[in-house]
């Protein structure tokens, strides 16, 4: 946003040199202004909330600060991701490999499309929570059970879009790229995987985010480990600002990492958007 | 300008003699139902710019697909310096009416792409399509992405990545229809010297008939569907006037009448 301009000759007044230069500071970051103040009226309505209260087990904003910072000094947060992240970060990279790997290919392949996008479309309408009953059943509560409930929740929302992206590949670069002779090999990593590689990286985030819900669901229907194991702890002996604080704690873990995912696909992945 | 009339078709098609780039012989071509293109038989002579002008819907960007090679043909076959095509092949190059550019990849990149594709070294074709960015005016822009050209710009990247590849025939499939007037104006005057430059082939497509005539050395006019030659008019305009004078020049302005009185009956 930039400010309206004072045509040479304009009759209203120009504010004082300083007080525009503050408004210039301020309209720049206009954008993370309004996000903090809307984070600080969350915490705000948060905290009047939890002064009222609305129930015992709400803690104040506050509270659940102070057991944030606590937990995160005391070596509480360390342990619990040490733990939570093992399963999250083999399934996400399985997940990222064999759903993109088997994304390209549907989308190449009408034969793999038939074979294969069933199965995906299904896992990625069923309840997953319903299912990992049965994973225990057959690979018990360890960390390969936990790992497969992150994959069957990441794997379909990240091979379906990589299917998505292929399939959709601008068909006038395709059409450049057989007009000059191109290789089908070369049309695919050339052409078709960048011009996919939007929509291949949406779908990654949106696996991430799977992910998260897959390695909570596991940690507090499995059994208690990490950081489904810190809240579920805390509700039982009534700690709800811990609890909270827990809760608050995955939000922020995977807000951060989505956006750091964000961040690092415009720096390397997608040149022309960085300067604009 | 010559009229070269329907009854007389069949004979001016071919082309006795001269020197002929690209031939057509009984090209159809069928879209499951539809008939767009019916026997077609036609000659584009060396080193002229030759216009297929029609009515929308009459296959004149499926005929210039099919010499691409990016279209099977339902029938006939198509001769590029004497030999069958049957695919795209590197004495072709295509223009897209929509630029086709990578947006990822710089000005530079998409210049020099179809040299990339055919495996030549970096800094070799970079030194190449640096000379076509230069031809067609691009200079100071080869670092720009093409979210960062104008219409008229990305074009010219088009044009030049045409010109890199070094074919004698150049594919033009209405190239200024998404770039805007006054662009067209400056671009269609810039072909001209291109054309007047590179001793290529070039066959072009458009639905317009004052850039026809304003560029082309013979336009061939396209019936409505299906498909089928229905005038060769060569409009014979002295090119050595200023573009300005051309616009203004009775003849050119009486050959753009004729066309249009011809193409009239198959507007709606």
């Amino acid at each position: 946003m930039s400010l309206p301009l004072h045509v040479k000759g304009s009759p209203r007044a120009l504010p004082s040199t300083e007080a525009s230069f503050l408004w210039r500071k301020l309209s720049e970051h206009r954008t993370a202004l309004w996000r903090t103040a809307s984070i600080g009226l969350f915490f705000l309505v948060w905290e009047i909330a939890g002064r009222v209260p609305i129930s015992f087990a709400f803690p104040t904003f506050l509270e659940t600060l102070r057991a944030f910072l606590t937990m995160l000094f005391n070596g509480a947060f360390v342990a619990a991701y040490a733990q939570t992240l093992q399963p999250l970060v083999i399934g996400i990279a399985i997940s990222a490999v064999v759903g993109v790997g088997v994304g390209i290919v549907m989308g190449l392949s009408r034969f793999a499309e038939w074979l294969v996008a069933p199965v995906f479309i299904v896992l990625q309408a069923a309840p997953m929570a319903a299912l990992i009953p049965l994973i225990t059943f057959v690979y018990g509560i360890g960390l390969m059970a936990k790992t497969l409930a992150v994959i069957m929740l990441a794997l379909p929302v990240i091979a379906l879009n990589g299917y998505k992206a292929v399939r959709n590949a601008n068909p006038s670069l395709v059409a450049m790229c057989v007009s000059f002779q191109g290789t089908r090999w070369q049309r695919i990593t050339k052409i078709i995987i960048p011009d996919a590689s939007p929509v291949i990286f949406a779908g990654l985030r949106l696996g991430l985010a799977a992910g998260f819900i897959g390695v909570i669901l596991a940690e507090l229907l499995i059994t208690p480990t990490g950081i489904g194991d810190l809240i579920t702890y805390h509700r039982s002996v009534a700690d709800y600002p811990e609890m909270y604080a827990a809760v608050v704690s995955i939000i922020l873990v995977s807000t951060l990492t989505l956006a750091a995912l964000e961040a690092f696909e415009l720096r390397v992945l997608r040149p022309e958007k960085r300067r604009t | 300008m010559r009229n070269i009339t329907a009854q007389a078709t069949a004979a001016a098609t071919r082309l006795a003699g001269s020197d002929v780039a690209v031939e057509v012989r009984g090209i159809s071509k069928l879209y499951s139902e539809v008939e767009a293109l019916r026997a077609i038989d036609l000659d584009f002579p060396r080193g002229k710019l030759t216009t297929l002008l029609g009515p929308s819907g009459c296959g004149k960007t499926t005929l210039l697909k099919i010499i691409a090679g990016l279209i099977p043909a339902t029938a006939g076959e198509i001769r590029v310096n004497g030999q069958v095509v049957t695919g795209p092949g590197p004495e072709r190059a295509f223009v897209f009416q929509d630029f086709a550019l990578m947006p990822w990849a710089t000005v530079m990149r998409n210049v020099a792409f179809g040299l990339e594709l055919k495996g030549m070294g970096r800094d070799e074709r970079q030194a190449i399509a640096a000379k076509y960015i230069a031809e067609v005016g691009l200079t100071g822009f080869e670092s720009k992405y093409p979210h960062e050209l104008s219409g008229g710009m990305r074009q010219r990247v088009g044009l030049a990545r045409a010109f890199a590849v070094n074919a004698d025939v150049l594919l033009l499939d209405e190239p200024f229809s998404a770039v805007d007037e006054q662009n067209r104006r400056k671009f269609q005057e810039d072909l001209l010297s291109l054309v007047e430059k590179e001793k290529k082939t070039f066959i072009f497509v458009t639905h317009s008939i004052e850039e026809a005539v304003y560029c082309s050395d013979r336009i061939v006019i396209l019936s409505r569907r299906p498909g089928r030659i229905s005038q060769i008019i060569e409009p014979e305009i002295d090119r050595s006037a200023s573009p300005d004078a051309i616009r203004r020049d009775q003849s050119y302005l009486d050959t753009v009448e004729e066309i249009w009185q011809g193409l009239k009956r198959y507007v709606d």
